[in-house]
């Protein structure tokens, strides 16, 4: 990235400031990304992406008001930080409690994703080569109608500047992978993904990522069990115990616990869109979220996680902090604004999808912390019940409590043992409910930070890049395949 | 925003300086306004503007695409470079025809100015309508006003030239008191259209009804849904079904089965974004002229929406459907779904109700099931019970698992008046529906 020079980009700051900002901050961002997708053996998309631009944002009497362009020069770093404090100033016109931002947060600071192999640096030709040799694994599968096979990589270069004094350069690197496989006979369609559905699996690594997964190599296996989905036995209806996969389990946690202890979503800043939390402050260090077993971090730190990074977008360092303790209700994703209303400090998770986009508050990595057993162990320890992996659908209320999810693939457990294959999977029941009733989990030889590129939130609505470490668990009496009323 | 002439000439610009075979460019320019509100105050007031500019170069049969968002000479000059580096990079694609060549291109007007002008103290002015009139009722208001100003260019090295400049208006309302909320959505083209006092007493009306809701037990009920939540089955049979990808790779209710029953006899759904009654774009982001496409007539299954590449394929014609360029692996999809009106007034519908549900809208809907459009999702917003035609108590929210496709053989009545709603998809034209029986599998705590 050509970096601006600081002093230029300096007079945003000074013009909000001169116009009557008690607080601005300045984010500017060069966002490289590349996706290549093979689709039947045809090269259907090899695209490249590159968005550059800078957002201001400005406290005027208590009120926000944030604007952004994509023409990074210096008249119109004026215009844009004029215009930040003009809207803060409208904002003012309807205004609520005054915000507070906490004690000042100023660091100079600089931070770099580490990769071993940069995953710009591979060439063209090896990695459409790698996406051709996967899916025509798939294709030599009778009744796969569509085999895709895809990666994307990521380069986000931000500086961060604020007139507490920050200045922040970031660079952050990811790299996913992703293969779908779909089986159609008369009347009926099945998919099966690799590594993980919705498109990809993604991390903040390098190339590595890529060969450590090994797409070619699982390709034909994920072909075989999406056309054996078409004959396999439909999801009974009952009450049983499931083993949840750690990729379904990772999506478990993103919608019933990420999202419910989103600071700004408890305080209602969310409710017109995907709504607000159960979780509300006087739960707070006292609530039983879940079992004893039951152990959730919010995780920026650990390595290669979606949701790892440095400094959050309001320059606040990565941290792991504790979510759910011992099964209790210990803590919050929380902003400078959000946590200086509970009398706390920012733990660093406000985060933007672009320079375009106001930071929000956005999930880290919110990990299931891991157990004690093996995957083996577990089944063998489980008279009766399924086995679930790879989420298919999912959805839960607007306070997040009633859920339900499907899963791509689920088998029989029988005596402890995997028994048949088991399709359109589907799992539902209530938050506090479900997490009380694990009773089991799988150690850190299973555990894997699962990523997803896709979280939705926000008004332009914003995706975000998170991260879910998880292994497999276990869960007693839950309500599954009700697709008719009972 | 940049005006047609400066647009073109970076289009000039970018087919002047390639040497591949076929090139395409197309520019995006968005600027767009949103002030939100929650808690009865503005929380967030924000603006953006930004220009994409997407190059797509085909060499032989080897296409490569690049975008970028800045629009000096040297940057345009470096995107289509990259473009044909990146097509000389792939693998011949023997599906691909060609770009599309030039077709006349209906006008219409889409623009307004009072909606490009549509101010942040205009903005302030709408959102205080709401908050106070959700105050004045004990309430809490939250929602957003926002306005976007776009202008498209699409042109190509086959002589193709297409520009269309367009506004929109929106705003939502959500009001919520300690048992229950209420919605109000409204979507136009002339901000002057929008009524804030109107969309506040839709919203504080409907959460007023909604306070202190009994429990329902899950099973399957007559329902009345609001258009709100109509147009949420559109939006899935759009991404679901109605395009030439998963027509043809057999993923759609539709596959081998047109000019066949899909649905009720009383069943219209077509496309068209050349009416007025939407948010009108004539042409799709290849270029190509929209034409109106009937994927449900009278309950039978006529037909499908394609974008060059999908209609090469298999020898059609492009019915103008074609997605931009970073979603274009998605295959062509329609944008501007309209379900045909009856003749019911949404109270009658709701009279005809011996025993049943009048729904507002659906919440967090996701497909279970794809060929028969199965989803699942939770009511939200205003779901209330109705006994003998008339509403006797709001509900706390239900969970439904419930086939989109098998619904529509169950209408049994269609509202009269049809509202522009946006939900998960593009807009869409939509009337109320009463359908005989809807199948809630769970429920929630509020």
């Amino acid at each position: 990235m050509e970096r601006t020079q600081k002093v230029d980009l300096r007079r945003a700051l000074d013009t909000a400031q001169a116009r009557g900002a008690a607080y601005a901050d300045l984010r500017v961002v060069r966002l490289r990304t590349e996706t290549i997708v093979v689709r039947n053996g045809k090269v259907e998309s090899l695209a490249s992406r590159e968005s550059h631009g800078f957002g201001v944002r400005a406290l005027v009497k208590g009120a926000w008001g944030f604007a952004a362009s994509s023409h990074l020069e210096p008249r119109e770093l004026d215009r844009v930080a004029a215009q930040a404090v003009s809207l803060a100033r409208a904002s003012v016109r309807v205004r609520g409690q005054a915000v507070e931002l906490g004690e000042p947060v100023s660091l100079r600071a600089s931070y770099r994703t580490p990769v071993q192999i940069n995953p710009f640096s591979v060439p063209l030709g090896d990695k459409v080569s790698l996406l051709l040799s996967a899916c025509a694994e798939m294709q030599a599968v009778p009744s796969i109608r569509a085999a895709e096979a895809s990666v994307e990589m990521v380069q986000m270069e931000k500086t961060f500047l604020s007139t507490d004094g920050s200045s922040i350069e970031q660079t952050i690197i990811e790299t996913g992978c992703g293969l779908e496989a779909t089986a159609v006979s008369e009347g009926e369609m099945q998919r099966r993904s690799y590594p993980n559905s919705v498109g990809r699996h993604q991390t903040t690594e390098g190339w590595e990522f890529v060969l450590r997964w090994d797409l070619s190599g699982n390709a034909r296996r994920v072909a075989e069990e999406a056309a054996a989905l078409l004959k396999a036995k439909p999801c009974p209806s009952e009450v049983t115990t499931i083993i949840l996969d750690g990729s379904q389990l990772a999506l478990q946690v993103h919608e019933s616990c990420g999202h419910p202890i989103e600071l700004d979503r408890v305080l209602g800043t969310e409710a017109d869109y995907a709504g607000t939390s159960f979780l509300t402050p006087d739960k707070l260090g006292a609530f039983r979220y879940g079992s004893e077993k039951v152990n959730i971090t919010a995780d920026a730190t650990v390595p290669g996680g979606l949701g790892t990074f440095g400094y959050d977008d309001e320059g606040v360092p990565a941290q792991k902090v504790p979510i759910v303790r011992d099964g209790i209700f210990v803590g919050y994703l929380t902003s400078r604004e959000t946590a200086a209303r509970l009398g706390q400090r920012s733990n660093g998770a406000m985060r933007a999808e672009s320079w375009a986009h106001l930071p929000l508050i956005r999930m880290t990595n919110i990990n299931l912390e891991p157990g004690e057993w093996t995957l083996d162990d577990l089944i063998a320890d489980t008279n009766h019940g399924l086995y679930l992996e790879t989420n298919r659908s999912w959805s839960i209320d607007d306070r997040r409590l009633n859920f339900q999810f499907g899963t791509e693939y689920a088998r029989e457990i029988k005596k402890g043992k995997l028994g048949d294959l088991v399709k359109n999977a589907t799992y539902t029941g209530m938050t506090p409910q479900f997490w009380a009733s694990c009773d089991a989990i799988c150690n850190r030889g299973h555990w894997i930070v699962w990523g997803t590129p896709n979280c939705g939130k926000g008004q332009p609505s914003q995706a975000a890049h998170v991260g879910h470490g998880a292994s497999p668990a276990r869960f007693r009496n839950v309500q599954v395949g009700l697709m008719k009323p009972s | 925003m940049y005006s047609e002439k400066q647009l073109k000439r970076v289009t000039d610009l970018a087919l002047a300086h390639s040497k591949a075979d076929q090139t395409e460019v197309i520019l995006i320019a968005t600027d767009l306004a949103l002030t939100r509100f929650a808690n009865n105050y503005i929380h967030q007031n924000i603006a953006q503007k930004d220009t994409t500019l997407s190059i797509r170069a085909v060499v032989g049969k080897k296409v490569g695409i690049v975008s970028a968002n800045s629009l000096e000479s040297e940057a345009v000059r470096r995107a289509v470079e990259t473009a044909q580096e990146l097509a000389r990079h792939q693998v011949e694609n023997q599906d691909f025809r060609s770009l599309p060549v030039p077709r006349p291109i209906s006008q219409v007007d889409g623009f307004v100015e009072a909606t490009a002008r549509l101010t942040p103290a205009a903005r302030a002015r709408m959102a205080g309508v709401v908050c106070r009139r959700a105050k004045e009722a004990g309430l809490v208001a939250a929602g957003s006003i926002s306005r976007v100003v776009s202008r498209v260019v699409v042109a190509n090295s086959l002589g193709l030239f297409a520009q269309h400049a367009s506004t929109s208006a929106e705003m939502t309302a959500l009001v919520m008191g300690d048992s229950g909320s209420g919605y109000a959505h409204r979507l136009c083209v002339d901000a002057a259209q929008m009524d804030a006092e109107s969309v506040a007493e839709e919203a504080v009306g409907r959460a007023r009804r909604g306070q202190n809701p009994i429990a329902l037990p899950p099973g399957e009920y007559p329902v009345v849904l609001q258009p709100y939540a109509v147009s949420d089955i559109l939006d899935f049979f759009g991404y679901l079904s109605f395009g030439a990808q998963a027509y043809h790779e057999g993923r759609s209710f539709m596959s081998g089965k047109l000019g066949q029953r899909a649905m009720g006899e009383n069943i219209r759904i077509w496309d068209d974004g050349l009416s007025l009654e939407t948010v009108p774009f004539p042409f799709d982001f290849e270029g190509v002229p929209k034409r109106r496409v009937d994927f449900i007539l009278d309950g039978m299954a006529k037909e499908v929406c394609y974008d060059s590449y999908t209609a090469g394929k298999e020898g059609k014609e492009s019915t103008g459907h074609a997605l931009p360029p970073e979603f274009a692996t998605f295959g062509p999809m329609p944008g501007h779904l309209f379900l045909g009106v009856g003749d019911a007034p949404l109270e009658d519908m709701v009279s005809r109700l011996d025993k049943g549900l009048l729904v507002t809208r659906f919440h967090y809907t996701r497909v279970v099931e794809p060929m028969r459009v199965m989803m699942t999702g939770m009511t939200r917003d205003g779901t209330f019970l109705v006994e003998r035609g008339a509403i006797v108590a709001p509900v706390k929210n239900l969970r439904f698992t419930q086939s989109y496709l098998e619904a529509m053989n169950r209408v049994e009545a269609i509202g009269c008046d049809a509202r522009l709603v946006r939900t998960a998809g593009g807009p869409n034209f939509v009337p109320a529906l009463k359908i005989a029986g809807w199948n809630f599998t769970g429920a929630t705590e509020f």
